[in-house]
């Protein structure tokens, strides 16, 4: 299968335009689709171009959420995809005002995700690696099972194929339906993160909108590098949280991008279009010094 | 104890019948009559009662005993596990010293042994002291250079986990709190001497985890292990505190829930009532499990240790694998 038609048969089939239909009568819907407003400056934007952008807003540099498929659409030259095939349980039983399973049908049936998080082997340029790329609109991003499991099996075949590691995290923490089980998946995730510190290994974290809680706790903040993508909010406890803590507001600019930069939290803070010549680069760079030799492209 | 017991909300029954036995044990002295018989039924019933009680401890009540104001502390216990040596280690050396975590060196029978943890305060003033045990990125960066420190000494590391969590306040996102655990969830998990975890109270999120990963893990009888208080848990889901008890239910938190996932090692009872009533024994209790454990571990070469705490949370997680059958249904 070529990557485009890999591609296309991941893309949520109710975005795409029909062509013919064009020559008649657009209906309101579908000139909405043409263009979109963005959050943040409030201007029209043609939807292409926005697309074409990587979206990111031309005028005001406004970096729109993406999901998973998409970030490895705008980052990857390839990409194979690994464990699709794994689905979340309900290991506590869990109903609070509906039951877990039914909030798992219904976020597959919304974003025609199995899980909150795309594992696989990518190629970005010459550059081989194991990638890993949360979405957030799957159950809000939130790490269960299956999230962990996904990314430590992807952890442990870049050790066995000596790749670096690219992980980017989008989530409101741990799934609190999968209870203790999902606290342990920060454990797992890290002492599978110490294994590939300990072959010498690259790991990168790319932290991006929105960032908390038990994923920041854990492999969110460990690269070798970590990354603020531009815009992001990271943190662990949650701002309301704080607030009614300490009994005070906090300013406007608490936990973005920005401010974990002045505090010396990330290493960088990178627009969407420096994301894949940057980790390119990084990656290179620490490969070369290792004295790794290039993965060959058979 | 010198102090009386306080008791909780759920107790009162069993109080009621305790003040009735001492109320006919005065009358019998003052009145001369005998009432022994009445008393040993009356005793015996408390007794029943008792059993049922706290056999029968919803994560409620079980929460309740865990955070009750005269269960044993950190400090308190060291000092019954180790009598005769306790010496502290304070700072992180870079600018702060975080009394929520407290670590230092005592002796047991198998040698010198590495305790770190954190610490709840007795009464208010404690408590402002110890930050209520809720660490900042200062404390677990404590607990980080006390555990190289075993490590280089060869001295197993034991630690004893009650916190509400790590402090959730503006100086640790500054600091870099989310890091600062997860440093030190991979360098527990990289540590070359055997690691051991009680939890003694409350054992809650990333604010646990920081001192958590050890190769066995063991919790008191009535304490508890959660990824979000219940009522964290009760504000976000079903959007209101109030259903905090509904959210300690579903969350299944208790430590024979994590006895049964398999994700605790082992269960310490605690004397009858909770672990306040009885601090000397309970102590008592956990410095078996303990010794037992560092005996078991000491098979272990040290090399190895990281792979055994690999393998024990490695197999941890639910989920489904459909095979292409399946899938394409």
């Amino acid at each position: 299968m070529s990557l485009r038609d890999w591609f296309a048969s991941k893309r949520n089939t109710s975005t795409k335009l029909d062509v013919s239909a064009m020559n008649s009568r657009l209906t309101d819907e579908e000139i909405c689709k043409l263009w979109t407003q963005c959050y943040s400056c409030h201007q029209n934007i043609p939807s292409k171009e926005l697309e074409n952008n990587l979206m990111v807003c031309m005028h005001c540099g406004y970096h729109f959420r993406i999901g998973a498929y998409k970030r490895i659409m705008q980052l990857c030259d390839d990409f194979q995809e690994m464990d699709e095939n794994l689905f979340p349980a309900d290991p506590l039983n869990f109903t609070d005002t509906e039951p877990y399973l039914k909030r798992q049908a219904d976020a597959h049936q919304k974003t025609g995700l199995n899980e909150a998080v795309i594992t696989g082997i990518g190629r970005i340029g010459e550059e081989r690696l194991g990638l890993a790329v949360m979405d957030f609109t799957y159950l809000g991003g939130s790490m269960g099972s299956v999230v962990g499991e996904k990314i430590t099996r992807m952890i442990e075949r870049a050790l066995a194929e000596r790749l670096p590691v690219v992980i980017f995290s989008s989530s409101g923490g741990a799934r609190m339906q999968e209870g203790t089980f999902s606290l342990m998946q920060m454990v797992k995730t890290g002492a599978a993160l110490a294994q590939l510190h300990e072959a010498g290994l690259l790991y990168i974290s790319v932290l991006t909108e929105p960032t908390f809680g038990g994923v920041t706790a854990s492999y969110g903040t460990l690269g070798d590098v970590n990354i603020a993508e531009e815009g992001a909010r990271v943190g662990f406890a949650g701002r309301r949280v704080i607030e009614q803590t300490i009994r005070q507001k906090l300013p406007a600019d608490f936990q973005t991008a920005n401010y974990l930069l002045n505090y010396g939290q990330v290493d960088m803070v990178l627009a969407r279009q420096e994301m894949a010549p940057i980790l390119a680069t990084l990656i290179r760079l620490h490969r070369q010094s290792s004295g790794l030799a290039p993965i060959s492209l058979a | 104890m010198s102090d009386k017991i306080l008791p909780l909300e759920f107790e009162k029954p069993i109080m009621a019948m305790e003040e009735k036995i001492e109320e006919l044990m005065r009358l019998s002295q003052d009145s001369h009559i005998d009432f022994t018989a009445e008393i040993a039924k009356l005793r015996s019933q408390a007794e029943e009662v008792r059993n049922k009680l706290y056999h029968r401890l919803t994560p409620s009540q079980k929460l309740q005993v865990a955070r009750h104001p005269q269960r044993p502390n950190l400090l308190e216990t060291v000092k019954m596990l180790s009598p005769n040596t306790w010496i502290e280690l304070r700072g992180d050396r870079s600018g702060t010293d975080d009394r929520a975590i407290i670590g230092g060196i005592i002796e047991l029978s198998s040698g010198p042994v590495m305790v770190v943890g954190t610490q709840k305060g007795r009464g208010m003033k404690e408590n402002l002291t110890y930050n209520f045990g809720m660490a900042n990125p200062e404390g677990y960066r404590k607990a980080l250079r006390l555990f190289y420190h075993a490590e280089k000494f060869k001295m197993p590391v034991l630690t004893l986990v009650d916190t509400p969590g790590a402090y959730p306040g503006i100086a640790g996102e500054q600091h870099g709190i989310g890091q600062a655990i997860a440093f030190n969830i991979r360098e527990m998990a990289r540590l070359r001497v055997p690691i051991i975890s009680v939890v003694t109270g409350e054992g809650a999120s990333g604010g646990a985890l920081g001192i958590g990963v050890a190769n066995r893990i063991y919790m008191l009888e009535h304490a508890l292990y959660t990824v979000i208080s219940p009522e964290g848990c009760a504000s976000i889901l079903w959007r209101s505190a109030e259903f905090a008890s509904r959210a300690a239910e579903a969350l299944r938190i208790t430590a024979q829930d994590l006895l049964e996932f398999g994700i605790v090692d082992g269960v310490i009872p605690e004397p009858q009532g909770g672990a306040h009533y009885d601090p000397t024994l309970n102590a008592q209790r956990i410095l078996e499990t303990v010794e037992q454990a560092i005996s078991e571990l000491k098979a272990i070469p040290n090399d190895q240790l990281p792979a055994d705490r690999y393998a024990k949370f490695r197999k941890i997680g639910a989920y489904q694998e459909k095979n292409a059958a399946a899938l394409s249904s």
